[in-house]
């Protein structure tokens, strides 16, 4: 339980050549933009530091990396330790489109030279990136080999390496970034072992977890008719469905898009009938349910019971625990 | 659920068995497209193709396609001209046709047969692009309408001045102003006082080509004041804040009542239902042992935003109608109902 409480800050470093579309992911997860938004985004300079507060009291604290040649140098030297020590994950963005991806792949090495000389532990995810702009037939093949490239260039991280194709457009990038910040969360165990508890009292076919200011999918637990879904993208292409929602509901509103969507959705169709709800401060769950009031309503009263498990949990309440008080960590 | 793939836009002829059992084509409500490439080189020549003169056309085809074929509208830039004139007929919430008159025939050559083109027709939406000259257009225009006055009375003129992303948002509202007192000018000019035109300001790159057309298609929906009347009673027995009746497949919207609030809800609306679309493509899969409700092209949802109301309602378990709520968004809830499969 006590290192439950404590408040954990992850150090995420964002690197890769200037204009491979590092500010623009981020500005797309984490502040709601719209894909056409990112067009008038400016070169970063240095370093953008932020801090986001993700499922409660995990804070990413992102370090989106201008990429220009003179501040890689510096990267590299004179601010090599302050830049590479304590870091949880290195997400490195390849341009697809780049004319130089060997000169690309030399600079990817130094910075995983310096990364495993200071954070030996860090994992490593490689995106690449603007797969839009490749021809649909050709992608799996281009990331497969740039993957295989990358992969060799990667020295000790060559082993734990994920590599993505990624793009702005469609939802490929939220696979990619659920995948990142999976890697982050701790006692994903605890909240499946409640989820599965939260399943066995419903007839539902999913029940997802999804983080709620990024509705990035966290955490997922899946029956066997479920299991028949033929998409397996649906995590991502939620993400995209919802995010997207949420801009014309900003839209409407006249208010730029908050963290929240709604307090509840839900849809009865012919085969199937679905319910979005807040769970946590900063979680929603998702349910997938056969069609019929009955067991909608059922889910629906499971959810409210739910509700009280799963604000016990620190990391998805994101109750203020600071300096080790303890009381209020909710009786169990 | 689904989009509704199969038939709604056959082309009309004799393959169509309904079409031709229940009434000749040509009595269906008919809504035309028209507009013009360059006016002065057309002189008695019925069929005249300018291939390089691709600039001047004002996206009649680019609309047909978007609204009615969910064509994206980046993808209107690789549409060819149009040589002959293309008919569609629409089966959704009701029936009718589509006519894209191609820029380049001089419609008003007494050779040709007007009553083939204007007899019957319910509609008449003049696309006028907004960022070419369009003076020639517009004298082209009145001519039209002085012109079909007197044999057809009872078409609707609508003007879409279109294009309109191209102008800066700014000047807008001063390109519309001056594109209407012209053809109101124009047709005092040569007698014709209040004329029945409408005016809205379109593009395809976002909701205005859909608005618009939905007040066009209203024009042509004998039952307007019945649905209007009905959307009125509903929004006032549930305390409803604004109504509509969408045809989900081109997200037209057929009808809302007729309280007016500040802004638009229209275009929440439509994205609900893209919202609707997209997750029951994504959750809607066959599952096997239930057995499927068979769906057909026309859908029809209600939509409306309002104040807290009591949405629960028995639902006859026979009729898997979709149903759809959002509720509590910084106050606002939406609501949608499919209410004919
Ligand atoms: N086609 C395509 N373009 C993209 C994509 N992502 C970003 N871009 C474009 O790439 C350009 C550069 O993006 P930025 O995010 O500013 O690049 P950056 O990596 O932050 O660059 P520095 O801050 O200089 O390091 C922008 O104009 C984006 O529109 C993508 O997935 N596909
Ligand atoms: N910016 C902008 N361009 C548009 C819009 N609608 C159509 N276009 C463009 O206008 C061009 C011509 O469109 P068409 O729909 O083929 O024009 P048309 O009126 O059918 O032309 P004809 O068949 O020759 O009479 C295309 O390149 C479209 O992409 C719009 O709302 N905004
Ligand atoms: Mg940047
Ligand atoms: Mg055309």
């Amino acid at each position: 339980m006590a290192t439950l409480n404590k408040m954990e800050k992850k150090k995420v470093l964002l690197m890769g050549k200037s204009g491979s579309g590092k500010s623009s992911m981020r500005n797309i997860i984490f502040s709601n933009y719209r894909a056409k938004d990112v067009r008038r985004l400016g070169a970063t300079i240095d370093v953008e530091h932020s801090n986001i507060k993700f499922l409660g009291n995990l804070t990413l604290n992102l370090w989106d990396c201008g990429g220009q040649d003179a501040f890689t140098g510096t990267y590299l030297t004179t601010q090599k330790s302050h830049v590479f020590s304590n870091v949880g994950v290195l997400i490195y963005v390849f341009d697809v489109e780049s004319r130089s991806f060997d000169r690309d792949l030399a600079t990817y090495t130094s910075i995983t030279n310096a990364l495993a000389e200071f954070s030996p532990s860090a994992d490593v995810f490689a995106l690449v990136h603007k797969i839009d702009l490749v021809n649909p037939e050709f992608r799996v093949k281009v990331v497969a080999n740039r993957e295989a490239a990358i992969q060799e260039a990667s020295g000790p991280f060559a082993k734990s390496l994920k590599v993505f194709g990624t793009s702005i457009w469609d939802q490929s990038l939220y696979k990619a970034w659920g995948s990142i910040v999976n890697s982050l969360i701790p006692n994903l165990d605890v909240m499946e072992r409640y989820l599965w508890g939260l399943m066995g009292e419903t007839k539902a076919e999913e029940i997802t977890l999804f983080e709620k200011a990024t509705f990035l999918a966290v955490m997922k637990v899946t029956s066997e008719i479920g299991k028949k879904n033929p998409y397996p993208d649906r995590d991502e292409k939620m993400s995209n469905i919802i995010k997207t929602f949420k801009a014309s509901l900003a839209k409407f509103t006249g208010d730029t898009a908050g963290p929240d969507f709604c307090e509840k959705f839900c849809i009865s169709a012919p085969k199937f009938a679905l319910i979005i709800e807040e769970l946590t401060k900063n979680t929603y769950v998702m349910v997938v349910l056969p069609p019929g009031e009955a067991e909608a309503n059922c889910a629906r009263l499971n959810i409210g019971i739910a509700r009280k498990r799963f604000a016990s949990m620190d990391v998805l309440s994101g109750q203020e625990h600071d300096e080790g008080q303890d009381e209020g960590s909710g009786g169990n | 659920m689904s989009r509704g793939e199969d038939g709604e836009q056959a082309d009309d002829g004799p393959q169509d068995p309904d079409s031709k059992k229940l009434a000749p084509i040509e009595r269906k409500p008919r809504l035309l497209l028209m507009g013009l490439k360059r006016y002065a080189k057309i002189t008695g020549v019925r069929y005249l193709v300018e291939a390089n003169e691709d600039k001047c056309r004002s996206g009649k085809s680019s609309i047909s396609n978007v609204v009615f074929r969910k064509m994206p509208p980046q993808d209107t830039l690789f549409l060819p001209t149009t040589t002959a004139i293309l008919k569609e007929s629409m089966h959704t919430f009701m029936d009718f046709q589509v006519w894209d008159l191609p820029g380049q025939i001089d419609y008003l050559d007494p050779n040709f047969d007007p009553d083939s083109i204007f007899g019957g027709v319910g509609a008449m939406v003049w696309v006028l692009d907004a960022v070419d000259n369009y003076m020639e257009p517009i004298g082209r225009l009145t001519e039209t309408i002085l012109h079909l006055q007197d044999s057809y009375p009872f078409i609707k003129f609508t003007v879409f001045i279109h294009k309109i992303d191209s102008i800066a948002d700014d000047s807008r509202e001063d390109v519309i102003r001056d594109i209407m007192q012209r053809i109101t000018d124009d047709l005092y000019d040569a007698g014709l006082e209040n004329p029945p035109i409408n005016y809205y300001g379109t593009s395809i790159y976002d909701h205005s080509i859909f608005e618009g057309f939905s007040r066009v298609m209203q024009g042509l929906v004998p039952q307007l004041p019945i649905f209007e009347n009905l959307l009125n009673t509903i929004k006032d027995r549930c305390h409803f804040e604004k109504l509509y009746l969408y045809d989900v497949y081109s997200k037209v919207y057929i009808a809302s009542d007729t309280t007016p609030i500040a802004g638009s809800a229209y275009e929440l609306g439509s994205d609900f239902i893209d919202l609707i679309v997209d997750l029951s493509e994504v959750h809607g899969w066959h599952r096997g042992n239930t057995q499927d409700s068979k769906m057909k092209a026309q859908q029809i949802y209600i939509e409306e935003c309002g104040f807290e109301a009591d949405f629960t309602q028995p639902v006859d378990p026979e009729v898997q109608l979709a149903e759809s709520q959002v509720i509590n968004f910084k106050g606002h809830h939406l609501y949608l109902r499919e209410i004919n499969v």
